[in-house]
């Protein structure tokens, strides 16, 4: 099917590669499909959650664990139900990235993940409880180190 | 609002599945437990509207050549 982006104009994308955000995401509670963008060699760092229905928005997302190989997701059962995750299931861990006018200052939201099982195409963003990892956690350093840059 | 007092160990049925427990009191501070189904999320308000504001915030990025700030 065609899909209106923010950023790549009009494309052709698979319908097969939409997830479902039952929940939505928080201060975006009616977005509820979407699809990842920039990912088909699994290679680019970063990536676009592109809502399907709404062009307007398009988050920039990483891989924390391509960072910080030790990122942890610890939440209880009930916080990723939804997901229906089971012990086959391929589950990907993106961070939301904001970008600000400095790019120096770009942070991740390392506090609340995005998990995707990609089995059933389902995605929510979670919260983790325990105080571990900061909402706003820059990164350009860190890049810096995996990028050589 | 419905506002209502509580003591300690007092709960509060919202619909007939969401019970709000007062488990401690200690000076300013109360532990409130919390049951409800698994399908309801809970969270501190301050942590989830920050998460709002992040998600508005990373929505407004307007560029798309992100993938080639490090290429030299």
């Amino acid at each position: 099917m065609m899909l209106d982006t923010k950023h790549f104009g009009q494309i052709e994308i698979d319908e097969n590669g939409i997830l479902e955000f039952p929940e939505g995401i928080p201060g975006f509670e009616n977005v509820k499909k979407f699809v990842l963008l920039g990912s088909s060699e699994g290679s680019s760092l970063f990536q676009w959650l592109q809502g399907v229905d709404n062009a307007e928005i398009a988050l920039v997302l990483i891989e924390p664990k391509r960072l910080w190989p030790d990122y942890v997701v610890d939440v209880d059962d009930a916080e990723v139900e939804v997901l229906g995750i089971n012990a086959d299931s391929k589950v990907l861990v993106f961070s939301v990235v904001v970008v600000p006018d400095d790019i120096e200052k770009m942070t991740a939201n390392l506090r609340a993940p995005i998990l995707i099982n990609t089995e059933n195409k389902k995605g929510k963003q979670v919260i983790i409880e325990k105080n571990l990892y900061g909402i706003k956690h820059y990164i350009m350093e860190d890049l810096r180190k995996i990028e050589g840059g | 609002m419905l506002v209502l007092t509580r003591k300690k160990d007092q709960t509060i049925v919202i619909g007939d599945n969401i019970e709000v427990t007062i488990l401690d009191i200690q000076g300013d501070q109360v532990r409130v437990g919390i049951k409800a189904p698994k399908s309801v999320s809970v969270h501190r308000k301050e942590i989830y509207e920050e998460i709002q504001e992040e998600n508005r915030k990373a929505a407004q990025f307007k560029g798309t050549s992100l993938n080639d700030i490090f290429k030299k």
